[in-house]
């Protein structure tokens, strides 16, 4: 008899044939997915998820019996009051005991719950996006961590030795154990020619002398100059990436205008800007700010499902967002970005008071300034909209300041594109 | 306790803890039992040690080691996974090849009781079925299989390389599809090349000795004229031959005779082929296997037990583990999913021993054949070697076991609203429901019997297959479309499918598919 231990065989074994189920099950999945999305919060993207799909596309056939018609018999076990003759009364609908067969191949396999990993998830959140496989990859890998200093060890490679530490400790135990300095014996020897010049008949201070310099030269070769114990070499340890921090602002008009649909397309945007930036910072705040003609700070939930009616004004919401900045998150502590999403419409008096709001004093705070303008295909407005048409004076002079309009969630992307090619030269 | 001690008391072991030395001293007495006491015949075994992720994907690949790849196993997989995670099931303690050396599989994470009683289920009991049972004889080949397996994963790995995924899934599921149609139940007694030239020099011999000069001078004109009419149902009957039909196994037909398919496609269709076949006597065995398997351990622990080489510790795990195996729930237990081919076939090994050894008067009337011979392994040997479920509970199933399963026979007509009681463990119904349950085990009336009936190979090429209608029960509908979808795809031209019913010969339902462009 052979034992075998495959405990170690390599793992994922079946991870070519996972890939082909997703790959199959692609349709189902995006929607799954999306589905998702809608309940996910805006920094929750970033994880593995439980997906429900409909395993349409997902059976296999095979030639089976029906479970409804015919003449059948069985042989059943735990009998306990039936006699032959007896007639039992069949529950409604079929089912019972009989026939359950049938209607757990054709029912029950419909509903299909089972996980998809964290990159799994991402990678269909971002195939939606059309993302460019390099930026991809850049969020999907996890913090790369940093060599940071971490004070020292007793032990290391030779090129991380610190020679500023080890000598001071070598100093500190020469002068503890009284290591005589060279200078001493070069006196006592310049003391004895002397003293053999003066007389060299007087070989009792002639003898002092030479014992002493051979009692000094024994010190100085018993405690040593440098000593294994003095050794201290640079520690380097792996943190993550210094604490930096962000907050993101999240405007969003949620006027009636603004459907279900458009706010989802929102949503897509804002998790995407979100995961961008904890690639890049430790700590990412999310401030959400909608605003009719009146602008609040609100929870996700709320910011995502409640509609207000009413009419736009939105340098009320910009007149939040410096509130909140002054309150919570200065500016020099914090890097700001914020990130507007709008179907275009404003009081038309209102928009020269948020240009001169966003000119003077929040594009200087910000990092970036991203506006985008939702619509679907349907009502696609044929003239440009007021927002968009007063901000457009706003892109050529300010680099901070971007602004697209989207119309699915593959347009969202290009947004991006100019903001982190930018910060990305900036830092290599 | 110290080693010392422990070897004092012959004990295996101790605790639940396990090492690859305890595994081998405890599978050597496990072996000693089985094979030289018991007289067991049974394949060298390999013993696996193997993760719950790796059970998982061995689940998901039919059990199968090195399985080709095909999304329907990532499926499976990640079902199982979702299942398993929740903690809605368990997953088995062991999985057993069907080969030579037979390959089980163990779980890391179990107990040395549990390592214990799973190899002397799987790789004594099951082991000795496979090698010994007729079916396994007969349709698998247990020296061949893992071979071909890795053949067959090359193969598949090498068509995707070439043709692109997506036409192998293709082929393959619609393969899939027709696994249980893939099977052929009624193999023909086939002559080999040589005896087919055998016979026609036979024949040769045969019109060299008999030729008469005579039957040159008769005109040509004057020989019999085949009439234009008959010509046809004569060429029907012709290709008919040609084709070998009818013909229950349609991946066999569609591998041979599909006018359009790669030959890759056909070599594809032949590894599922293979496998199903590989797989049919598993079908037909469930009963008998794990009954024999079962009973086996059951056997093989007490007499370890009787021993002293595992104390009561383990003893109390390992019944536990028995009992919840083989507990029977009535049908109108909240856990009753079908008759547990475990209790029965525990139960009835269970029963043939006792009958053997202790036998009422009732046995020796039933079983005069056995009962009372006091020899209840070579019995249970010969009953294990010949038979399958069906023929076995026909010819083994006692009016005990059935007054202790309390069985009883019912008839469900879909027209009535009434379910009626035929009969029951009693006198009167014994050999009724005995027989009822023969059936309801008989693989062959279990599945529907579909035939390729014509592929009219000269005309439209449309192929007409036939389902043979009992007892009124029809193809569900829309598997049966979705399926026919897979046969047109594979055929090439449009299919036919007729529901006709086995005694009258009418016809019931049609269904038509198209092959997609």
């Amino acid at each position: 008899m052979h034992i075998v231990d495959r405990r170690l065989n390599p793992k994922a074994k079946s991870l070519g044939n996972r890939q082909r189920f997703l790959r199959r099950a692609k349709a189902e999945i995006k929607e799954a997915v999306r589905d998702s999305l809608k309940r996910r919060k805006v920094s929750d993207v970033d994880g593995g998820e439980n997906i429900r799909i409909r395993t349409k596309s997902l059976r296999e056939p095979t030639f089976g019996l029906s479970g409804d018609k015919g003449k059948r018999d069985g042989v059943l076990p735990g009998n306990k009051e039936y006699a032959p003759g007896d007639v039992i009364r069949k529950p409604e609908k079929g089912g019972g005991s009989r026939g359950q067969k049938g209607s757990d191949q054709g029912g029950g396999e419909d509903d299909f719950i089972f996980n998809l990993t964290r990159d799994e998830f991402l990678d269909i959140f971002f195939e939606d996006l059309a993302l460019p496989n390099l930026v991809k990859a850049k969020l999907k890998s996890l913090k790369s961590p940093e060599a940071v200093r971490a004070g020292f060890t007793t032990d290391g490679p030779p090129a991380k030795l610190n020679q500023v530490r080890t000598l001071r400790n070598s100093l500190a135990r020469r002068i503890a154990l009284r290591r005589p300095p060279l200078r001493e014996i070069e006196q006592l020897q310049a003391d004895l020619a002397e003293a053999e010049a003066a007389d060299p008949r007087d070989e009792e201070a002639i003898e002092a002398l030479i014992g002493r310099i051979r009692h000094l030269e024994y010190l100085r070769k018993v405690v040593g100059y440098i000593d294994p114990i003095d050794l201290r070499y640079n520690r380097t340890e792996y943190r993550p990436k210094p604490k930096t921090q962000a907050v993101m602002f999240c405007l969003m008009d949620v006027s009636a205008s603004m459907t279900e649909d458009l706010k989802d397309l929102a949503k897509r945007f804002y998790m995407l800007l979100h995961l961008f930036l904890s690639r890049h910072y430790n700590e990412v705040d999310i401030v959400f700010i909608r605003h009719t003609t009146q602008a609040q700070e609100v929870d996700e939930e709320t910011f995502f499902r409640a509609t207000e009616t009413g009419g736009t004004i939105i340098s009320s919401a910009l007149d939040e967002m410096l509130r909140v900045v002054n309150d919570r998150y200065p500016a020099e502590d914090w890097n700001i970005y914020a990130a507007q999403a709008s179907d275009g419409h404003n009081f038309d008096d209102d928009m020269r008071r948020c240009m001169a709001m966003l000119t003077e004093q929040i594009l200087p705070l910000c990092q970036y300034y991203a506006y985008i303008e939702v619509y679907s295909d349907e009502h696609m407005s044929p003239f440009e909209s007021v927002v968009w048409g007063g901000y457009e004076t706003l892109a050529p002079t300010n680099p901070n300041f971007a602004m697209r309009k989207v119309a699915g969630p593959d347009e969202i992307y290009p947004v991006f594109r100019e903001l982190f090619s930018t910060s990305e030269g900036e830092r290599s | 306790m110290t080693s010392a001690a422990r070897k004092k008391s012959k004990l295996l072991y101790d605790g639940p803890e396990w090492d690859f030395d305890l595994i081998q001293t405890t599978y050597d007495a496990i072996y000693e039992i089985g094979v030289n006491q018991m007289g067991l015949e049974i394949y060298p075994n390999q013993i696996e040690v193997i993760r719950s992720e790796q059970m998982l994907d061995a689940y998901a690949s039919i059990g199968m080691p090195n399985m080709y790849r095909h999304w329907s196993f990532g499926k499976h997989f990640a079902r199982e996974e979702v299942l398993y995670r929740k903690g809605a099931r368990a997953l088995a303690y062991e999985l057993v090849i069907n080969s030579d050396p037979c390959i089980n599989y163990i779980m890391e994470e179990n107990s040395m009781t549990m390592q214990t009683l799973v190899m002397a289920h799987a790789a004594i009991g099951h082991n000795h079925f496979f090698k010994n049972n007729y079916l396994f004889k007969q349709w698998t080949d247990a020296t061949s299989i893992l071979d071909y397996l890795t053949f067959a994963k090359e193969y598949v790995a090498e068509c995707e390389e070439h043709y692109g995924v997506e036409a192998v899934e293709a082929v393959l599921d619609s393969a899939h599809a027709l696994m249980n149609q893939g099977i052929s139940r009624h193999p023909s007694p086939r002559r080999t090349d040589a005896q087919n030239r055998e016979k026609a020099r036979l024949r040769h011999e045969y019109e060299e000795q008999t030729y008469n000069e005579i039957w040159r001078t008769i005109p040509r004109s004057q020989l019999p004229r085949v009439s234009h009419q008959d010509q046809i149902p004569a060429e029907m009957a012709k290709e008919a031959a040609n084709l070998s039909l009818p013909q229950e196994n349609l991946l066999y037909f569609l591998e041979k005779h599909a006018p359009k398919l790669d030959e890759w496609k056909r070599e594809l269709l032949r590894i599922v082929r293979m496998l199903a076949q590989y797989f049919y006597p598993q079908r037909q065995t469930k009963v008998m296997n794990e009954g024999c398997a079962t009973f086996v351990h059951y056997e093989i622990l007490n007499t370890m037990y009787d021993q002293g080489l595992i104390n009561e510790g383990a003893m109390l795990e390992f019944m536990h583990s028995h009992s919840s195996v083989v507990f029977q729930p009535g049908f109108d237990h909240r856990g009753f999913s079908g008759i547990n081919p475990y209790a029965l076939g525990f139960a009835m090994m269970r029963d043939i021993q006792r009958m053997c050894l202790d036998p009422t008067e009732e046995d020796r009337e039933w079983f005069p054949g056995f009962a009372g011979n006091g020899e209840p392994i070579e019995t249970l040997k010969e009953a294990w070697a010949n038979f399958r479920d069906d023929s076995f509970i026909m010819q083994y199933l006692s009016p005990k076991l059935m007054r202790d399963f309390h069985l009883f026979h019912i008839h469900d007509n879909s027209e009535s609203a009434f379910v009626e009681v035929k009969s029951i463990h009693d006198e009167r119904g014994f050999r009724e429901v005995r027989r009822r349950l023969a059936d309801q085990y008989d693989t062959s009336s279990r599945d529907p019997d579909i035939q390729v009936v014509s592929a009219d190979l000269s005309g439209g090429r449309r192929l007409t297959l036939h389902h043979r209608v009992r007892n009124g029960i029809l193809l569900e509908k829309e598997q049966c479309d979705r399926t026919l979808l897979h046969v047109a795809h594979l055929w090439g031209y449009r299919v036919k499918l007729m529901e006709m019913d086995a005694d009258t010969g009418e016809l019931l339902k049609e269904h038509e598919a198209l092959p997609m462009p």
